[in-house]
This record gives structure tokens, sequence and C-alpha cells, in this order.
């Protein structure tokens, strides 16, 4: 328990290394991953990070030493390569460019395994620990990498909110960026350098395998809960410091336990969470939504028969036989015996001895559907020039939807109309 | 040249041939990162079935493996369609997850597998050799993985020979294979179990990155130059064969991994391939 405690509070020196690092890798890569994400090229991410592995092993055989900066330098050569290499291969239409980020996504983290196997294989002593590349050891981070991360942060939060418009058009649509007058090409290559930059020290958290994941869950998650990019990218980073400080803290409880993958397993639970969750996109909201819709339809169009019917006999609120219901209007039996319930509990029809009749509060309900089905039709007729014959479905649709403030506007362009196209009355507002 | 570098290479080979078939249909089809994700994803699956079939050589590996393998497709079709998320975005996602799960459980289980965290990502192909199939009459048969790869190559040559036209179908024209009554989502997961039983069996020698390689490069040179799917197939299946072999060379000159010199020559085979296109064009 004392553990834990340090570790929460923050206590030991060592563990504050180690937590801080996470959190700003993690971080780091959740807000430039927003980018990705929109831009739709989270799989380039992932070949990007893969990619940054060769440049690592290279810097070690160059230099001979384990400095975080010549493998940040290294890293960010072969990775924007890599880059390079897949935009010139998907314009030339070489290939196409999932192939494209595909194969050098592998070659690229081969050569980086050839690098690596051949120095581990020469005997050399001091390259113990560059494996840490491959799976992440948020554990083996020192002072000089948090350091390192740190002055990183500076410069990619820096140039995130400097360029923050720029960013935001040309994630959005890049062709109108170019015509407003952004400089696309700089901005593009900014962007893709500050990915690789961040990329590059963030393998060292999870690992090149699980590095997309850094980038692309915490932007997904936080997609759900809003439209604005500016609260986008907040959301990311939060979500990403938090699966970072959860992560961090299993493998701190559990030594034997890995730290990238749980930060990877805990960003992808809040990202379930959110697509279920998430008002107005999550699935939950949607469904419930969808089902709403569905009712509110199957009551209108019930109203609507009672309506239809009445007119025939001349007396709107008249008792109707239940068969009639059922022979009028093919309706599923289920769905208006479900419907017929409903309206019974809002008080718009009564079961009165085998027949329906519509109440004073029902007969409102169904004249103003009837009404806008007919404004409709009218307005399809007089400005879209529609024939009559064809008005009908469309109005159908329109009926279930139209506003308050849309049927006064109707009402006012057609001039308050007595009849429809069809020349049958148009109820009066109430 | 030992026995042993003959076993090596006659290996790849096989897991290149394996790879060869479902890898031109993914390049055909933009569906190269399926690859991807399925190569990952069926890690958690390899685990699962060694720890209930306790060994390495059973039908139930292979089988849960590539059940693991169809589900990731599932899955990602699952996000995509109802939870409204874009496609490469469900992809990595998904595959990200089931990795991580799947390290995770090796580590939870460490001991118990013989899976560690270097084999998954890169193979061990070098051992190859060692692991030795003996009868009980003390004959020797070669190794085991050699055993396993052919195996698994005339399963994949079936399925080829019985399934062509509805693969061919689906990859070229699915509008016009709809009318002829052909399914084209049976085929899609048809070709998905054809790539995961590929990844399953590369798993081991070449690891999960590699197969990746494996599947698109040989390929994708190929759809540089032929014109019809057969001759497709066969130089992808033929450059396959080529990058195990000059990619063996390059592992022992530089005393490096085997796989990751495979994967290094499938990339200079490509660039070579587009060179040539470029001063040759006809």
């Amino acid at each position: 328990m004392n553990n834990l405690r340090e570790f929460i509070f923050l206590t030991e020196p060592n563990i504050i290394l180690v937590v801080m690092g996470t959190l700003i890798l993690c971080g780091m890569a959740a807000l430039v991953g927003c980018f990705t994400f929109l831009r739709k090229r989270a799989l380039v991410g992932d070949a990007v990070s893969h990619s940054v592995l060769p440049g690592v092993c290279l810097a070690f055989i160059l230099t001979g030493e384990k400095n975080p900066l010549y493998f940040l330098f290294g890293a960010i050569i072969t990775g924007l390569a890599s880059l390079v290499i897949m935009e010139w291969l998907g314009r030339n239409n070489k290939t196409r460019p999932d192939t494209a980020i595909a194969l050098l996504l592998s070659v690229f983290f081969g050569l980086g395994i050839v690098l690596l196997t051949s120095i581990q294989h020469s005997g050399n002593a001091g390259q113990a620990g560059l494996d840490k590349f491959l799976f992440g050891k948020a554990a083996s981070i020192t002072k000089d990498d948090v350091l390192l991360f740190a002055i990183s942060a500076i410069f990619i939060i820096g140039g995130i909110i400097g360029f923050l418009r720029g960013f935001s058009v040309l994630s959005f649509d890049e062709n109108y960026a170019q015509s407003i007058g952004f400089p696309v090409k700089r901005l593009r290559f900014l962007l893709a350098f500050i990915t690789v930059w961040s990329v590059a020290i963030g393998i060292q958290a999870v690992g090149v395998v699980l590095m997309a994941a850094l980038l692309i869950t915490p932007a997904l998650a936080a997609r759900m809960w809003t439209d604005s990019i500016r609260t986008m990218l907040l959301i990311a980073v939060f979500i990403g410091l938090l699966s970072g400080y959860t992560g961090a803290f299993i493998s701190y409880a559990a030594p034997a336990m890995p730290t990238g993958p749980w930060i990877v397993v805990m960003a992808t639970f809040m990202a379930v969470v959110s697509m279920v969750f998430a008002p107005k996109r999550g699935y939950l909201y949607r469904w419930r939504e969808t089902r709403n819709n569905h009712r509110i339809t199957l009551e209108e169009n019930i109203l609507k028969l009672f309506y239809g019917l009445g007119e025939k006999t001349g007396n709107p609120n008249g008792a109707i036989i239940k068969e009639d219901l059922n022979n009028a209007r093919s309706f599923d039996p289920s769905q208006l015996s479900k419907g017929l319930k409903i309206l019974q509990k809002k008080g718009y029809v009564n079961d009165v001895l085998q027949t329906w009749q519509l109440t004073p509060e029902g007969l409102i309900a169904a004249q103003r559907v009837v009404r806008l089905h007919r404004l409709w039709e009218l307005y399809l007729q007089k400005y879209l020039h529609l024939n009559p014959d064809h008005v009908h479905d469309d109005a159908e649709a329109m009926e279930h939807v139209i506003t308050p403030e849309i049927e006064a506007q109707l009402d006012a362009l057609l001039g308050n109309p007595q009849t429809d196209p069809h020349n049958t009355k148009i109820p009066p507002a109430i | 040249m030992s026995i042993n570098d003959f076993w090596i290479i006659l290996t790849a080979s096989l897991v290149a041939l394996c790879c060869a078939i479902p890898g031109c249909f993914l390049v055909l089809r933009r569906m190269a990162m399926f690859g991807d994700a399925i190569s990952h994803a069926v890690l958690p699956g390899l685990v699962v079935a060694y720890l209930i079939s306790g060994s390495r050589a059973s039908s139930v590996l292979l089988l849960g493996a590539a059940i693991t393998g169809l589900l990731v497709t599932f899955i990602i079709e699952f996000i995509q369609k109802k939870m409204r998320v874009q496609n490469d975005a469900a992809i990595g996602i998904t595959y990200t997850f089931l990795f991580a799960v799947g390290v995770i459980l090796i580590s939870l289980f460490a001991g118990q597998t013989d899976l560690d965290q270097e084999c998954v990502l890169y193979g061990e192909i070098a051992f190859v050799p060692f692991d030795t199939i003996t009868l009980d009459s003390g004959l020797l048969l070669g190794p085991r993985q050699v055993w396993i790869a052919g195996g698994m190559l005339l399963i994949l040559l079936i399925i080829l020979r019985i399934g062509y036209r509805g693969l061919y179908l689906t990859t070229f024209d699915a509008g016009y294979a709809s009318t002829l009554g052909v399914s084209v989502l049976l085929w899609h997961y048809v070709l998905m179990g054809m790539v995961s039983l590929a990844t399953v069996v590369s798993f081991e020698s070449v690891g999960a990155i590699m197969v990746i390689a494996f599947l698109v490069g040989p390929a994708a040179t190929a759809a540089l130059f032929a014109k019809r799917l057969p001759w497709m197939i066969a130089v992808a299946a033929s450059i396959g064969v080529l990058s195990s072999i000059f990619g063996y060379i390059l592992a022992v000159v530089l005393n490096a991994s085997v796989s990751g010199s495979i994967a290094v020559m499938i990339g200079v085979i490509f660039a070579l391939a587009l060179l040539i296109k470029r001063f040759f064009p006809s």
C-alpha cells in the first residue's frame, strides 16, 4: 500500500521522472494525433512510427553513443524519409496509397531490425537498452530523457498553437486552404515534422507497434464528444494523459506488467466508452433518437389516418370501427396497436365499445399533421413546379419534421392558403 | 552452404509463397492495411490457443488464430458501420488494442508459452532447423516449421483452386459479381480467412510486422508488371522466393536478423522494379 501511495502522491523522485516522462509523451501524441486523425491519416502515423526505428539504430552506429538527442535526430530523418517516399509513390501512381503504407512500414521496420540485430550481434557492450525503442520501457526514462521530452513538448505545443488556424483548415479541407491563400505545402511539411517528432519521442514509452494507438485512440475518443477542434484537442490531451497515468500506475503496481500495452488498453477503454455513451455521436444516443423518430412518425401517421377517415364521413371525431383502421392503411397490425396504446396514454384517442374515437386534443394534433402535409404539398407544387401526383411521398416525410417556425413561413409564403393541390381543405392553424 | 541454411531458406520461401497468394488479392482490393491489422491482431488468439492446447503444432492453434483473424475483420466493420468511425481509425484502434492485449497476456503467462516479445516482433526463423520432427521409428523428417508451412501452402492452393472464380470476380468487379449471384461478403471473409491462415503460419518464423512485407511487397512489385491475375500471383511468388534467398545471404553477411533482411530485400526488389519500369516502360 505504501508503494501505491508513493506513486499517487509522487513522493519518490524516480517515480516522478517516469510519470512525468510518460505523461508528456502521451499528451504530445494525443495532441498531434488529432490532426492525423482528422486528415484520415491514422495508418500513415502507424507507418511513421515503424520507420523511426532504423534512424535510431543508425544514430547509434554512427556515433557509438546512447545520446537521446542523436536518437531523436536519426529518428526524425528516417521518419520523414519514409513519409516523403510514401507521398511520392502515391502521387506518381506507382502503387495505391494503402499498399505504399504497408510496404514502407514493413520494409523500414525490417531495416531497423537488421541494424538492431547487427548491433546486438556485434558484441558492442554499449548497445544494451536499445530495444526499449521496440517495446517502450517507461521505467527506463532518465533525467536527460525527461529534459528532452519537455523541450520537445514546448516546441510542439508552441507550433500547434502558433499554426492552429492553418493546421485546422488543412485538416478539414486542403483544397479550400489552398484557395484562400494558406501556404499549404509549408504547413503540410511543418505538421509532418511535428508528427514525426512526437512519434520519435513517443516510442520510448509504448514502443514502435503501439505508437499508432497513442496517436489515434485519444483523438478518436475526443471526436465523439465535440465538433470544435479546440475542444477536441483538449479532450484528446486529457484522455492521453489519463491513459498514460493509469498505464504507468498499473505497471508500477504489478511490475511484471508492461507499461505500453496497458496505456493502449486504457485508452481503448475510454474510446469505447466515448463511442457508446457520448451525446449526439454516441451509439446509445443515436439508437434512442432513431427509436423516438420511429415512434413519432407512427403516432402522427395514425392521427392522420383518423383525420382522413373523419373527412370522408364528414364527422371529424366520430367513432371509427377497428377493422376500418386496419383496412384503410397498410399498417403492421402490431405497430398499429402499439401506436394506439401510446396515443391512448397521451389522451389523444379513446377506446369506446369496439371503436376508436379522437379526443378534442387528438383532433388538434391530427389537424396539425395534416395541415403540415398539405402545406408542404402546395409548396412543392407552387415553387418546385412538381406535378400534384408527385408531391405526396415527399410530404409524407416532411410532415414529421417541420417546425412551427417553418410552418409560419410556409403559410406566409403561400398566402395563407385554404386548399392543397388535390383541392382538399387545409385545416387552419390552431 | 550447410543443410541448416537450406532449411531456413526453404522455410522462408514457403512462408513467402503462402503470403503471396492472399497478398495479391489484398493489393488489388486496396486492402493492404487489413493484412497489417490481421497480422498484429492474431497475437492474442495465438497466446490463448497456446495456453489451451499447450503445444505449438496443434491444429487448435491454427484454427484459434484464424478465427481471431476473422473476428478482427468483423470488429473493424462493426466499429466502422455502427459506431460511424472512419475506416483508417477503425483499423488502427482495433489492431493496436488486440496486440496490446496479446503482449499483456504474454507477460501474464510468461514461461507458460514459448512466445516472447522479440519473437512476436521479428520471429525466430534462425532456430527453425533445430526444432525437428522425429517419428517413433527414429526417422528424421526435418524441421517442424517446414512441414507446417508446406501443409498450409497446400491448403491455400486448394482454396485458391476452388474459390478462384469467386475471388476473381469480387476483386475486379464487385457489382457485376453480385448481379451474377456471387456473394461479395462471403468472398471477403474467405479472403480474410486466407490472410489469417497465411499470417498464423508466418508469425513464428518472421513475426507480426515482417508478415506484412511478405503479404504486400511481392504483390505490389508484381502489380507493376503483370497484366493478368495468374501471372501476378506467379510473379509475386517468384519474387517472394528470390527475396528469401538473397535476404538470407544478406543476413549472413551482416550477421543480422533473417526476417528483417528478407523484408529489406523485398523493398530493394520493389525499388529495382520501379527503376526498370522507368527505363524500359514497355
